[in-house]
């Protein structure tokens, strides 16, 4: 390959991402263009020019950093929980097959189960505070983490194990140098599924019950009618969802050669 | 082989019950045991853990009610409506982003990084679209179901069988004979699970909107129980929707199960 044709298919391969990125600018500007035309009610679709306006007020006015802080706070609460207690239940699980035959379909049909519309009931149990909120994040996410825990420590190569056999080593030994090493890459899937969930549902019950950070703003902004700004926090907290996620995606490759 | 596993099987006779079984039951019971003492012993708020007797009398005084099922239905048809917009217009983008790798590259990594972002913020957006009425509440759980239809349907449409294509190619069937003939019918199963997560999705996204502004609908019941401190209703109710979604879930899988039988 030459380095003109290098150069060439490099560009092309940034083609589709720059065509993206163009249609979306283009749609932007064409809701521009209808709002003030008319076409579109602006007390119903703000310009885009006013969203990206109300970024500023919002960062400075709502005091923005404080809320993504207690929001991030709320969420390392609720990880660092559904990591202890997924990985230990996860852990239980595999070492007591009885448990697990009796129990691994039960939390598998939780992992469906809607536990998001019980935050009445946490509300009654926890108060209006950040406790209910971090505990809804919890509950919700701690399937995957079991299941996947679960997942990885059965998927343990049978070579290793029989390694670990044949140097005679104890149960606790077997755990801790074979076992769990294996299984780690596939425990951190579970965990980045599980911070996910627990993001989902931190910041949905902010919005719900009026309190805490990001997702109170949003519903803060949107009981002053203040349509820009109430654009704005939702762009904001797409754009912290996404860069969360990109941050766990990049955190999984690192760990995945490791194990 | 066969004659071995007869002996063995003839001299260790099964258990009278299955031990799996003997652990369920004693979970459940040891479960219920320790709600009943809570709900005796005045260590919480009154009724924030209610008597199973209450819960129990609540469910079948729900069970009995027509008001209920008329929210029920209202809840339902919601729920339906949404994943008809938002299951057939992920199906149909998938497939698009699918059949074509520079449309995919172009649009799918913004699919794949909204997907996950909690749906319920863009309820105000909603309500100022759409009203106040059962409108917005379909499009919030439309919009819920989307994104993982979307996403399931192109990765599904990626994963064919090249043969299978090559082969519709060679009849020269048109686009559409194309979709109906060979891409729909051998992605069966990605199409089946992503409306099981759609599903899920618009259950949730529907019943929460419900919960944030509505004067129908389960999601309406449940908000009304907590705000009268209803407590054994409200476990009642949230006992039949949990019932209700993990039963819906696991219908769909086994339909999307049984399709990968018969197609193996």
């Amino acid at each position: 390959m030459t380095a003109a044709s290098a150069k060439r298919s490099g560009l092309g391969a940034l083609a589709p991402a720059a065509v993206g990125f163009a249609s979306l600018v283009a749609f932007f500007v064409a809701v521009e263009i209808l709002i003030r035309y008319g076409v579109l009610n602006r007390f119903i679709v703000p310009p885009p020019s006013e969203i990206i306006g109300s970024f500023y007020r919002i960062i400075t006015e709502e005091h923005v950093f404080n809320r993504f802080l207690l929001t991030a706070g709320e969420c390392l609460v609720a990880g660092v929980m559904l990591t202890v207690f997924g990985v230990i239940g996860g852990i239980l699980m595999h070492r007591f097959k009885l448990l697990q035959q009796a129990c691994e379909t039960w939390v598998a049909a939780l992992a469906s189960a809607p536990f998001v519309l019980m935050y009445p009931l946490f509300l009654v149990i926890f108060g209006r505070n950040a406790w209910t909120i971090i505990m809804m994040g919890f509950v919700s996410a701690l399937p995957p983490v079991i299941l996947k825990t679960i997942e990885g420590l059965s998927g343990t190569r049978k070579v290793l194990v029989n390694v670990g056999k044949s140097f005679n080593l104890s149960t606790t030994q077997q755990f801790w140098k074979i076992l769990f090493p294996a299984a780690l890459p596939t425990i951190f899937v579970g965990i980045r599924l599980g911070l996910i969930f627990a993001l989902i549902n931190i910041v949905g019950t902010e919005f719900l019950i009026n309190f805490g950070g990001l997702g109170q703003l949003i519903e803060d902004l949107a009981e002053r009618y203040d349509l820009a700004g109430t654009y704005a926090a939702i762009c904001f907290v797409i754009l912290v969802s996404v860069l969360f996620f990109i941050a766990l995606e990049k955190a999984e490759r690192w760990l995945r050669p490791a194990g | 082989m066969a004659e071995t596993g007869r002996l063995t099987g003839a001299g260790s006779p099964a258990p009278l019950v299955n031990p799996v079984t003997l652990l369920r039951v004693a979970i459940i019971l040891g479960v219920l045991a320790v709600w009943e003492l809570l709900a005796h012993s005045g260590w919480l708020y009154r009724d924030v853990v209610p008597s199973l007797v209450a819960i129990g009398r609540a469910l079948l005084g729900l069970l009995s009610s027509a008001d209920y099922y008329f929210n029920l239905g209202v809840t339902a048809g919601e729920i339906g409506v949404a994943l008809a917009i938002g299951g057939l217009s992920g199906v149909a983008i998938g497939l698009l982003l699918g059949a074509n790798r520079f449309l995919s590259k172009a649009y799918e990594p913004y699919l794949y990084y909204l997907g996950p972002t909690p749906k319920i913020i863009f309820f105000p957006v909603m309500i100022m679209w759409f009203g106040v009425g059962v409108e917005s509440k379909i499009a919030l759980g439309a919009l819920s179901c989307f994104f993982p239809v979307v996403l399931s349907v192109a990765a599904g449409m990626r994963a064919i069988d090249k043969v299978l294509i090559r082969v519709g190619k060679s009849f020269r069937a048109d686009p559409w004979q194309m979709a109906m003939k060979i891409y729909l019918p051998a992605m069966r199963h990605p199409v089946i699970n992503g409306v099981r997560l759609g599903l899920g999705f618009a259950l949730i996204g529907t019943l929460l909107a419900e919960t944030k502004l509505s004067n129908k609908g389960i999601g309406f019941l449940i908000i009304q129980a907590y705000s009268i401190f209803d407590m054994p209703r409200m476990y009642a109710m949230l006992i039949v929707l949990f019932v209700l979604a993990i039963g819906a879930n696991a219908l769909v899988g086994r339909l999307g199960g049984l399709d990968n039988i018969k197609r193996t």
